[in-house]
């Protein structure tokens, strides 16, 4: 992939990360902050590539922690995010 | 791996493209309330479709790194996720964070560690990139850290503010800067190293001297930091998943940090850069709060003065929460209609810890949505109010938000409660809020004190509403 096709999937997705939340009510704040918070855990995938071809000890190790990190992000933010959005639903 | 390359190559980037795709429509629900807890679903699917496919990727090839990994992070965030309290989810929320910044970190300094020894393997954007994720990502991690333990009241919530602040940590930033360039430019793993460690100091030096009341913000900036951390690896390992995902992540992050702050009247530039709340601050110049008593009350008097209203307007703060008193105000409430008062909830935006909080908490105990009154709606009834029955709420009932220029809380919008006839305040001492503010509300006429634990007092309320 060239350094401009990476480029312009970025400018993209910054215009549309401004768009799709643009006309949030404050109530959602809170869990929209917690949702995009478990968004970014998709260091995972970066994390499970490199944890996959580490070949020095110290690369093992820092892929090691880095795959740890990236998974309680994934995991606990959309479970954290879940149980805040629960509370709404029973509401309706 | 099974499949032959160029196909799976194809595969992985067809599955990212439909990750993108549910991580966007997951963000588009997450945003309006009817669809929110689906849309949370939806991106979780799009993260697990990410995650599945990237394990085909040819330059995989050991899982046992993998496995381990995920093993003990899916263990420890399942159950923080699980165990945490209502109360004690915005530094949950940071710590999530943080960990998410930090694996950025990382995923940086091994690549350069296994770049570097060939010289001239590292192409010069992927250089800049792998230099930015360290950065970025670690100034997220050690914030992260620092705003969890404000909240978490393992340091004091107030800005630590000490001389040159800013100048100091306005050249440790350049110095940092300088680090990068050294390292990108000599490809010497020390320079490194020392960009590491300098931006995880400088994080920590950045998050200190903002107050706890500001922590949402500032987590919620955090949090776009860490997309775009994860979106400049996503440029070191050429994925397109990653620069898709953290970027979105970085923009939406920056606008709701926006947004946020807006809630509370104060520019990103202004909570970044005032300490705010350090110093105490008096009352109206010339009106000094200092010589003035607050007057207090029993929880007899105060149960008679709100079984006998007709409206009663219930505005719950953070101490609220931190008692955990949301279902035993939730039984009171329910007394006094029985006895047919009006009862209403006024919910500040940034009530709580972080905005939203509040109506997270009265949810979870039940209270009736139509109850739940937002800033805008509330504030014309309140001097058509009896009692306003301010539970652990400080910084958000202050008038001098209104009416001294001096306040650092001035031009914040805030819940016009002096405008009730009567004002019963439930706090625990007289001590100011999150904002280290003095609030003159406490020293008005028509304000009655009934200290104690939040909990422990509606209690008592509501034995003494049923004597009445």
């Amino acid at each position: 992939m060239s350094l401009l096709t990476s480029v312009t999937i970025f400018v993209l997705a910054v215009f549309l990360g401004f768009e799709l939340i643009s006309r949030v009510p404050t109530l959602l704040h809170t869990p929209l902050m917690s949702g995009t918070n478990a968004i970014h855990g998709i260091v995972l995938v970066g994390a499970m590539l490199i944890a996959g071809s580490a070949d020095s000890t110290l690369e093992q190790v820092l892929a090691f922690v880095a795959v740890v990190f990236a998974t309680i992000n994934v995991v606990g933010g959309f479970l954290v995010t879940d149980r805040m959005l629960e509370m709404f639903k029973r509401r309706e | 791996m099974i499949l032959p390359l160029a196909l799976s190559q194809n595969v992985i980037n067809v599955a990212y493209l439909v990750a993108a795709a549910l991580l966007i429509l997951g963000i588009k629900r997450l945003s309006s309330p009817r669809t929110a807890r689906s849309g949370n679903v939806v991106a979780a699917v799009g993260m697990v479709i990410a995650l599945v496919f990237t394990l085909l990727d040819d330059d995989i090839d050991s899982y046992w790194l993998i496995a381990a990994g995920a093993a003990v992070g899916t263990i420890v965030g399942a159950f923080s996720a699980r165990r945490v309290r209502m109360t004690a989810m915005p530094q949950m929320v940071a710590l999530f964070n943080g960990v998410g910044g930090g694996a950025a970190a990382l995923i940086a300094a091994a690549e350069f560690h296994r770049r570097t020894p060939e010289p001239g393997h590292v192409v010069e954007d992927a250089m800049g990139a792998i230099l930015f994720s360290a950065l970025i990502g670690s100034i997220s991690f050690s914030g992260s850290l620092v705003a969890f333990a404000k909240l978490q009241e393992l340091m004091p919530g107030r800005p630590v503010v000490f001389p040159a602040q800013q100048v100091g940590n306005g050249a440790l930033f350049l110095g940092l800067l300088a680090f990068g360039g050294v390292a990108g430019a000599t490809e010497v793993g020390g320079w490194m190293i020392a960009l590491l460690a300098g931006a995880l100091l400088f994080g920590i030096l950045f998050v200190l001297p903002i107050g706890g009341a500001d922590m949402p913000v500032i987590i919620s900036l955090l949090n776009a930091f860490t997309g775009l951390a994860a979106a400049s690896t996503g440029f070191v390992l050429d994925n397109t998943a990653l620069i898709i995902g953290g970027t979105l992540v970085g923009a939406s992050g920056t606008l709701l940090t926006i947004l946020m702050g807006r809630a509370m009247n104060r520019s990103l530039a202004n909570v970044l850069f005032s300490a705010f709340g350090a110093e105490p601050v008096a009352g109206p110049a010339g009106a000094a709060t200092d010589g003035q008593t607050a007057r207090e009350i029993g929880a007899e008097d105060a149960a008679v003065m709100l079984a006998y209203a007709k409206r009663v307007v219930v505005v719950p703060g953070y101490g609220l929460a931190v008692a955990q008193a949301q279902h035993t105000v939730r039984e009171l409430a329910e007394l006094l209609e029985r006895r047919g008062v009006d009862v209403k909830y006024a919910i500040h935006p940034v009530a709580g810890r972080m905005p939203g909080h509040m109506n997270v908490l009265l949810a979870e105990a039940n209270v009736p949505y139509p109850q739940l009154y937002d800033m805008e709606d509330i504030n014309p009834e309140f001097p058509r109010t009896d009692v306003a029955l301010v539970i652990g709420a400080n910084d958000v009932t202050n008038p001098a938000a209104r009416t001294n220029p001096e306040s650092p809380l001035y031009g914040m919008p805030i819940l016009n409660v002096d405008e009730a006839a009567n004002v019963v305040v439930l706090k625990r001492s007289m001590s100011p809020g999150f904002a280290g503010v003095d609030n003159e509300l406490y020293y008005n006429a028509k304000t009655s004190m009934l200290f104690g634990d939040a909990r422990a007092s509606v209690e008592k309320l509501i034995a003494a509403v049923k004597a009445a």
